[in-house]
């Protein structure tokens, strides 16, 4: 139980910290139009943190809530890989970004829907569907800007550069994961990587972007160990109820 | 601005609500292209389930009728009045019909 | 016929057709000046629209719950959408989406002064959805019913979707105002500060409102600001009493006679200070929204570099 216990916690971490990034474009996006559409993106991952929340909470038994869990906990009690806790950076940078961590979502919610534990089988179906969308328009856009001006394109590479090394993690399995893969719940480490590779390089291949890998390998997110960008995320996010003990809201 | 000429252009926008119903006008989005005007659509135009399919046209694409024509066009349609099934009487108390 | 008199001639078969309740589509003649006043209206609503999603924008990373923070981001959402169904509703008369942002850039264009006022707590982001949403929808619903179509029918989609703006907002106020003893301090000290400014948003009383008179036979308006006002004034009192709040407006008081809550004096010069561009966040609203358009510049012009590729590619396909 501890593992399903600390799986869904991570994938709820995962979801929560990149929904609470996306929402700071909500109003200063290129268009009205992608407003909207960063609203959708971060409601469709805040959604998904909060059914992983309230499973990992029903699975602990101590009668945590969903929101305990977001807004009580400290950074080195949030198990996120650092990717999603990066920096927006320019447009660019957060939908390479994206790019990365929902291709992997995706993938990872293919094998967990139907895997035996159902609970997190029913949450992987319905978030797996919110991801097909966020893969295709992450997808299209970095195609638009790796193809489209000069200036786009080299923004488009820089944004690689800087997002690659912080995906190296997302394989980077550990005793959960493995006995996860062994229930059926995740893919193998190996076969995932394999997949998202081949669905990267198809859009990295029509945007004109190479990867350039230099062998950094950050990590640790799933130990709690994180870049110091994360406790200022959730300073700001948990300021309410942290300020206000037991308040309801 | 020296983004004038680079307005994206517009897409008229059309909504099927179920299966069942036509796609009915909704609105108009701005996008580089169809591809975009389709998310667009999707996500200015139904936030609240309000679809099951989208159509987008670019809005330079569509033939309207002048309204200078309007008396041309569907006046005389008006005193064509034996295409209404009110404009034949019959007994109220005839059951089948 | 000279042309001078067809113009008068159209002129007053318009303005019959218009008072006899007739809705006026994009392409149907119509006097200059109708146009433009819709124009200008119909800009300046979506620009409120759009500059309004900065207060509440200015909360959505420290909502203090789930639940909240999802409910803020779609009514944001929300804002962003109904700016676009106004902008594509100007539009149709002949106006383009870059030459409105251009006007409100420079300061041309105006946009409600209520967005002006800043969001200092939490329940600032709150009290927006119950008391200038709700002034927004007293003011909707009439427009519903506009004679011109396409503001018309965005009107009906948006007062729609406000619906929930609203009671959201009131819900919000209700849990502060019975929660803990900082929480009730924290929705009174907003309703201290917003109330004016809502009461205010239905523009400068009957007797100094310079477009009044003609957008009423033209349609476009049906109820004056006063007239609207005293509807939302008398709404708004009763809700404000259920929820124990104190009205920051000793003069307010119920008159038996109209049945009618009548209040205070309003400070009107404090009001064309705030539309002339000195309310405490003016400057700021403007910068935000212009640095998303200047740091957008590279992404909108690569999306249309690309679909000029994309086209010459699928031409070049089809030649081959």
């Amino acid at each position: 139980m501890d593992q399903i216990f600390t799986t869904a916690l991570r994938f709820g971490d995962n979801a929560m910290v990149l929904g609470q990034r996306l929402t700071h474009w909500i109003s200063r996006s290129p268009t009205i139009e992608l407003d909207i559409a960063f609203g959708n993106l971060s409601l469709d991952l805040i959604g998904q943190a909060n059914l992983f929340y309230e499973l990992a909470g029903k699975l602990e038994g101590n009668g945590r809530s969903a929101d305990d869990l977001a807004f009580l906990r400290d950074a080195s009690e949030y198990y996120n890989v650092q990717l999603v806790e990066q920096p927006n950076g320019n447009f660019a940078d957060t939908m390479m970004r994206q790019l990365l961590y929902v291709t992997y979502a995706d993938l990872v919610f293919e094998t967990m829907k139907t895997s035996p534990q159902k609970d997190l089988a029913a949450i992987a179906e319905k978030a797996q569907k919110e991801m097909i969308y966020h893969v295709r328009q992450a997808g299209e856009w970095v195609v638009r800007l790796g193809d489209g001006t000069d200036e786009s394109h080299e923004k488009c590479q820089a944004a690689l550069d800087n997002m690659w090394p912080w995906s190296h993690e997302l394989f980077a399995y550990d005793d959960v994961d493995e006995a996860m893969v062994e229930q059926g719940v995740l893919p193998s480490a190996e076969h995932l990587k394999t997949q998202w590779l081949e669905s990267l390089g198809e859009v990295f291949k029509r945007a004109g972007l190479i990867i350039r890998d230099d062998n950094w390998m950050p990590g640790g997110g799933r130990k709690g160990l994180h870049s110091e960008h994360l406790s200022y995320i959730l300073e700001e996010m948990q300021v309410l109820p942290r300020t206000h003990p037991g308040a309801q809201w | 601005m020296t983004d004038l000429k680079k307005e994206w252009p517009l897409f008229e926008v059309f909504i099927r609500s179920k299966h069942g119903v036509s796609h009915v006008h909704a609105g108009s989005v701005h996008a580089a292209d169809s591809t975009m005007a389709m998310e667009n659509a999707r996500d200015v135009y139904t936030r609240r389930s309000e679809g099951s399919s989208i159509w987008v046209i670019p809005s330079s694409e569509i033939t309207a009728s002048a309204p200078s024509a309007k008396a041309a066009l569907f006046e005389p349609s008006d005193d064509k009045v034996y295409r209404h099934p009110t404009f034949y009487e019959v007994p109220d108390d005839l059951e089948v019909l | 016929m000279d042309v001078h008199h067809e113009d008068k001639d159209m002129r007053a078969r318009f303005d019959a057709y218009v008072a006899d309740e007739g809705k006026v589509e994009p392409k149907d003649w119509m006097p200059d000046g109708y146009r433009k006043t819709l124009v200008r209206q119909i800009s300046q609503h979506a620009h409120s629209e759009i500059i309004g999603m900065q207060p509440e924008g200015n909360w959505i990373s420290r909502a203090p719950s789930l639940r909240r923070k999802m409910i803020l981001i779609a009514k944001v959402q929300d804002e962003a959408g109904h700016g676009l169904y106004l902008y594509s509703a100007a539009e149709t008369l002949g106006v383009t989406r870059d030459e409105m942002d251009e006007a409100l850039l420079s300061g041309k264009a105006k946009y409600s002064s209520i967005f002006n006022y800043p969001t200092l707590n939490w329940a600032d982001a709150v009290i927006i959805g119950w008391l200038v949403d709700g002034a927004a929808i007293t003011n909707q619903i009439p427009l519903c019913r506009c004679s011109f179509g396409p503001y018309g029918r965005a009107m009906v989609r948006v007062c729609k979707e406000e619906a929930f703006h609203q009671r959201q907002g009131y819900e919000g106020m209700m849990v502060l105002a019975k929660g803990t003893p900082e929480q009730k301090a924290m929705a009174q000290d907003a309703l201290n500060r917003w109330w004016w400014p809502a009461i205010k948003m239905f523009g400068p009383p009957d007797s100094d409102s310079p477009h009044s008179d003609q957008n009423t036979l033209w349609k476009i308006k049906r109820f004056s600001n006063d007239e609207l006002r005293q509807k939302y004034l008398d709404m708004v009192v009763k809700q404000a009493n259920a929820l124990g709040l104190t009205i920051p407006d000793p003069d307010l008081k119920f008159d038996e006679d109209t049945g009618h809550w009548v209040s205070g004096p309003m400070d009107w010069d404090e009001f064309w200070a705030v539309v002339k561009g000195n309310g405490p966040c003016n400057r700021q609203r403007m910068k935000h929204r212009q640095k998303a358009h200047d740091d957008g510049l590279w992404v909108r012009e690569a999306a249309v570099a690309f679909a000029e590729k994309q086209a010459k590619r699928n031409n070049q396909q089809k030649a081959a």
